[in-house]
């Protein structure tokens, strides 16, 4: 009984043996980096730590995201868990709700992660692969191309980061309040403590840090990726289609550009998902619009009202005269 | 885990939850693995990802479901059934791994000619003494051997035990019929067995849709074979339920007739209840287990010293004739190297406490309302919430002289004699309770070193990050301050009873202002080393009866092999393109070993059954067995050695080259078990003690075994009881953590599972007029509690024999301390046992459900 012998030249790669037919398979891949770290010895902190957990060196200038794939939540709450410890956010209002095993109920300005559970009717006993039945979707911040939160900020405390995301600065917050009605997915919200809005900020300050956000590090699924956005794009499209294969024909993606959820002039969105069902079911609007969008044809509407407006009055003064 | 080892000789999960993403199928039963064990069930949805097939079989649709390709609805307690229809599915339709079972499975073997089946004798097997409530096992033994019967251990040998009489008694070669024809060969009893669980009977007893139930069949079958392999994964889903030991015994039978043991993607992974449950059995807290799975002597057994206690514990065959070393090495690891052989029964033998009967935790309970127990000392556990029949374990607690409890917050039993439903009630006046209690504080796991033994057997070391807040300290720091106290005030005691611990090695390096004790130099203790200079033994394969070495954990040894070696530290995962054992990541138990009984990964031959599921193979040019893992088996022992027989051969000399199995007296893996089990050599299907329902299936209704403590506080109900109607299961939230403690006093935790409820089907909810967050009324013999509804249809009504059975679901995490609070679900069970394990059937029981409160008894 002694070591392992391990015949090198034997060694296959087990993971590319099984195929599904067709596709080509995409394991989850063991970072690089992760192999330097023999040993749990702590030795300080770790440089760009993300690159061991999520095989990305975060750089600025670059956009980076969040890919929410519902198909593999297990709806555990690691990332509301996650994110509250992170951002030291307290409680919400604590209460069952009797909304299946939602108990925070929705995002808010001390929610900054989100889990739905929605029950569908039926009780099924043979189903599609991966999620069904029971849906469960961790929501967040949708970090827009082009915010309506960030264009109604009078202070400038809402600011795009250099890494693409949408962050309020809480010093320069005034809590007007104004982003609040401007997010089509209502999501920012002023806290009743501080009297500011307050939102997921994509862990700003573990951005900056070279660590990966919370909830994407403690997801133990990988339903929720973190990473540069054009490669988080491109797993996701391969993700639909290796579903579609599979026969999940109801996978599609919300937020990505020209797709549902990146509509009314919203471009795309930073953190997007994939969803298994109509986005209504999810609490999300089909075909969101940025506010300024809808302030630009209501602008042109009133001044089509102020000229016919007017054509009308002129009318009457000259029909007025005729009378007279 | 008696029943994994009464099968294939380690009560151990045979594979790692990583090795999952290698099967073709994997079938959960018996857990809820998405909400319980959340991070091993990444490796589910990785084979999934691979196209693999995931079952889920479970009285309730939960979030492991909604994750899988087939959702088979069972019935609370009816397990059996279903899996007993899965083996009669392979059996008659001939769909067994053949050249898999007739060589590694004892299949072949005959079994006494007067062994009586539960289809002679309507639910009994032959053996069965009334008078006694046990049985005598003799009869189901392998033909020409005497064995002892297991009668004369009834109520003695009760634990998780791989030792426990597996393969022991063994000593000549088993008679064999390679044909299948003999009428009492293992075959043709499971077939007979086994006739009567078709398809139909499934659906009768269970209540799943007979075309779900063969989707599954034919899903397990299909990912089976040379080609393919599939896992199986349970949890306490199976274990809490007074047939818990035969049920997961049923998926060790279809396992081994798959040929699913010892291969990548296969195997059963008993995903354990919390963190280190695992190294809890292992090191152990179970009272009548050594470290290293040795069996606790007896007083009752007549063991008068170590010589009579190795030759009645050991095996004349396989590895566990070598026994004698690690008790031996053990005894010189506690009472240090100045006893001798003739030291007290031998090397201090005499030392050791000895136990009289099932001193387990159930037990136990009602040994303090006896009066029997005085002092309680409890660590990491809440009992008044996570123990049975709660309402008179806090009635009977105020008996206890004095209480110690070590916790991170106070917990419900450090304030059960203030703010227990009791008190309010006045059924308890604290004024009246004379009982001593100590709240000592403990540290959490990020404030003390040490290491956590998961599930798959694996050691993971974790190193302090912070220093717990003033008094906290960790649990190994009070052991060992307590044992130098209780060392310092028995040090003159001329009491033959003091030697125990006057004798006792004590010394572990100290640091710190606290005095912290070294947990690597306890690490150390427990790998082993030699008493001449003191250094590490490279694994247990160095130890030696001869009293030259000291080990504290034989089946740890090697995790520790070298001055500054700790494997346990290990963070090297394999790189993509290997086939995932990660032999550098921690350290597993035994030997490095990731997939148990790895040996049948080959042919008889010693060829990989398969290209696509090559693992271990027979290197004939350097006569060795080689791989990707560490090889279960005799490095240089040949697939075609044959055991001399004239020549009287004694442990690994007497299993043969193809008997992957080495913890077993014959090297097989035991589909029927002659020896060891208390309850029959097969799974057959009982009702739980509590039902709604008479057995559909046999005259004899409940497990006739199960251990049953008929008393006016512990009453059980009858069958079909009118005044107890519905089936209750019990079970745990991913929000929370066992009796809540570190989950419910959190408010980030605690607010995502804020208050106790019960989930009801919406039928049922409709003849009682509840709607959801109702209040409603839940009680049994035992108590009554209030709780919140939630209604829905992810619970279903069985139609059982005809009859309609409604369940109704309780999480049991909520007690009265804390941000989420709520009655406590464990009021309505009983005390009552699983016959080789003394688990409670929390899992299956009946009770009453009304709308409304209980007036005036909350808290």
């Amino acid at each position: 009984m002694s070591a392992v012998n391990y015949a090198e030249t034997e060694l296959q790669d087990a993971r590319s043996r099984v195929h599904l037919e067709g596709h080509p398979v995409h394991p989850l891949p063991v970072p690089e980096r992760a192999l330097q770290y023999r040993e749990s010895i702590l030795a300080g902190i770790i440089p760009h730590e993300a690159e061991l957990t999520a095989g990305v060196t975060i750089t600025p200038g670059q956009s980076y995201g969040f890919f929410t794939d519902t198909s593999l939540c297990i709806g555990c709450k690691a990332c509301e868990v996650a994110c509250k410890e992170w951002n030291n956010l307290p409680a919400d209002e604590i209460g069952l709700t009797g909304q299946s095993y939602d108990n925070t109920g929705r995002l808010s300005a001390l929610t900054w992660r989100h889990v739905e559970f929605i029950e569908q009717p039926g009780r099924a006993t043979s189903m599609p692969a991966f999620q069904s039945h029971w849906l469960m979707m961790s929501d967040v911040c949708k970090h827009c191309a082009n915010a309506g939160c960030l264009e109604a900020c009078p202070t400038g405390a809402l600011f795009r980061t250099e890494f693409d995301t949408v962050v309020v600065q809480q010093d320069v917050c005034n809590g007007c309040g104004y982003c609040v009605p401007s997010c089509p997915f209502g999501v920012i919200e002023t806290n009743k403590l501080d009297g500011k809005a307050h939102k997921c900020t994509l862990c700003y300050d573990r951005l900056k840090g070279g660590l990966e956000p919370a909830c994407a590090k403690s997801c133990p699924t990988n339903s929720i990726q973190f990473g540069p956005l054009d490669d988080l794009t491109r797993r996701a499209e391969q993700r639909v289609k290796d579903l579609h294969a599979l026969g999940v024909d109801n996978a599609y993606l919300y937020g990505t550009r020209g797709g549902p959820g990146a509509t009314g002039g919203i471009g795309r969105l930073n953190a997007f998902f994939l969803l298994l069902d109509r986005p209504e079911a999810y609490n999300l609007p089909a075909a969101p619009t940025l506010p300024s969008t809808r302030v630009r044809s209501g602008l042109l509407a009133g001044l089509a009202t102020m000229a016919g407006l007017t054509l009308a009055a002129v009318a009457a003064f000259a029909a007025g005269r005729r009378d007279r | 885990m008696p029943s994994l080892g009464a099968t294939f000789g380690r009560g151990a999960a045979t594979t790692a939850q990583w090795d999952l993403a290698n099967a073709d199928c994997v079938t959960i039963m018996g857990s809820n693995m998405a909400e319980n064990h959340p991070i091993a069930f990444r490796f589910v949805l990785e084979a999934k990802a691979r196209g693999a097939t995931v079952i889920h079989a479970d009285p309730r649709f939960t979030r492991t479901s909604a994750l899988a390709d087939i959702y088979a609805p069972v019935r609370p307690g009816s397990d059996i059934a279903f899996l007993g229809g899965v083996i009669n599915y392979i059996l008659e339709r001939d769909l067994w791994f053949r050249e898999y079972v007739l060589n590694y499975t004892n299949i072949a073997s005959i079994i006494q000619p007067d062994f009586q089946d539960t289809e002679d004798l309507d639910g009994l097997f032959s053996g069965w003494d009334e008078s006694k409530q046990g049985y005598k096992a003799d009869s189901w033994q392998y033909r020409a051997e005497t064995l002892p019967s297991s009668l004369e251990n009834h109520g003695i040998l009760s634990g998780e035990s791989y030792s426990e009489k597996v393969g022991v008694m063994i000593s000549k070669p088993v008679p064999k019929d390679p044909s299948l024809q003999d009428p009492y060969c293992v075959y043709q009893i499971m077939r007979r067995h086994y006739a009567r669980y078709t398809p139909e009977m499934v659906e009768r007893v269970t209540g799943c849709p007979k075309e779900t139930f063969l989707k599954v069949c034919e899903a397990l079958t299909k990912n089976s074979g040379r080609e393919k392999t599939g896992a199986w994964c349970y949890a306490v889903g199976w274990t809490h339920h007074t047939t818990g030991v035969q049920t997961i015994r049923g998926a060790a039978i279809i396992q081994a007739l798959l040929g699913n043991i010892g291969r990548p993607g296969g195997g059963i992974l008993a995903l354990r209840g919390h963190s280190s449950i695992q190294g809890s059995t292992d090191v152990p807290t179970l009272y009548n287990l050594l470290p290293g799975y040795l069996p606790q002597p007896h007083a009752r057994k007549g063991f008068r010293d170590l010589d009579s206690y190795v030759r009645e514990e050991s095996a004349n065959f396989g590895w566990w004739h070598n026994m004698s070393k690690y008790i031996v090495s053990l005894l010189r690891a506690w009472y240090g190297p100045d006893t001798t052989r003739g030291t007290a029964g031998g090397y201090g033998y005499d030392w050791i406490p000895k136990i009289v009967g099932d001193q387990s935790q159930l037990p136990m309970m009602l040994a303090i309302q006896d009066k029997l127990i005085r002092g309680l000392l409890v660590m990491g556990q809440n009992p008044v919430i996570g123990g049975h029949n709660t309402h008179a374990i806090r009635m009977s607690l105020p008996n206890l002289e004095w209480m110690v409890v070590r916790e991170t917050f106070e917990n419900e039993l450090a304030s059960y004699w203030y703010k227990s439903p009791e008190v309010h009630r006045g059924e308890l006046d604290p004024h009246q309770i004379q009982t001593e209690i100590f709240l000592l504080p403990g540290s959490l796991p990020g404030e003390k070193e040490g290491t956590f033994t998961n599930t798959q057997r694996l050691l993971q070391w974790h190193d302090k990050v912070v220093e717990g807040p003033a008094d906290c300290r960790s649990d190994l720091w009070f052991m060992y301050h307590l044992g130098k106290r209780l060392k310092e005030l028995y040090k003159d005691s001329t009491d033959p009873r003091d030697a125990p611990i006057q004798h006792l090695t004590w010394d572990y390096p100290t640091a710190g202002p606290n005095q912290e004790p070294s947990a690597e130099a306890v690490l150390k203790e427990i790998n082993g080393y030699t008493l001449a200079d003191g250094k590490p033994v490279s694994g247990y394969v160095d130890l030696k009866d001869d009293g030259s070495t000291a080990c504290g954990v034989w089946i740890y040894s090697g995790v520790y092999p070298e001055e500054g070696k700790n494997l346990a530290r290990g963070r090297t995962p394999d790189p993509p393109g290997k086939v995932g054992s990660h032999q550098g990541w921690g350290y597993a138990w035994p030997h490095n070993r990731r997939i148990m009984y790895n040996r049948a990964s080959a042919d008889p031959d010693g060829k990989p059954w398969s290209e696509a599921k090559k693992y271990l193979w027979w290197d004939a040019e350097h006569s060795r067995w080689t791989g990707y893992d560490s090889p279960d088996f005799e490095l240089g022992k040949a697939p075609d050695y044959e055991p001399d027989w004239s020549k009287d051969p004694q442990g690994m000399e007497a299993l043969d080259g193809k008997s992957p199995f080495i913890m077993m007296g014959d090297g097989k893996s035991w589909l029927f078990v002659p020896a060891g089990l208390k309850d029959g050599p097969l799974p057959t299907h009982y009702e739980p003690v509590e039902s709604p329902v008479a057995n559909p299936m046999y005259g004899q209704q409940d497990n006739p075994a199960a251990k049953k403590w008929p008393r006016p506080e512990n009453p059980y109900h009858l069958v079909s009881d009118p005044r107890y109607p519905y089936v209750i299961t019990t079970y745990r939230l991913t929000e929370h953590h066992s009796g809540g403690i570190p989950t419910r006093m959190v408010p980030s935790t605690a607010e995502l599972q804020p208050e106790g409820f019960a989930e009801i089907p919406p039928e049922l909810a409709g003849e009682l007029g509840i709607k959801t967050l109702d209040w409603v009324v839940l009680s049994t013999a035992r108590g009554e509690i209030e709780t919140k509804a939630l209604v829905t249809e992810r619970l279903r009504p069985f139609d059982v024999d005809g009859k309609r059975v409604y369940q109704v679901g309780l999480p049991w995490h909520f007690g009265w301390q804390g941000y989420a609070t709520g009655d406590i679900a464990n009021v309505l069970t009983s005390i009552v046992g699983d016959p080789n394990t003394t688990i409670h059937e929390g899992k299956a029981f009946t009770g009453n459900l009304r709308k409304g409160r209980l007036n005036g008894m909350r808290p």
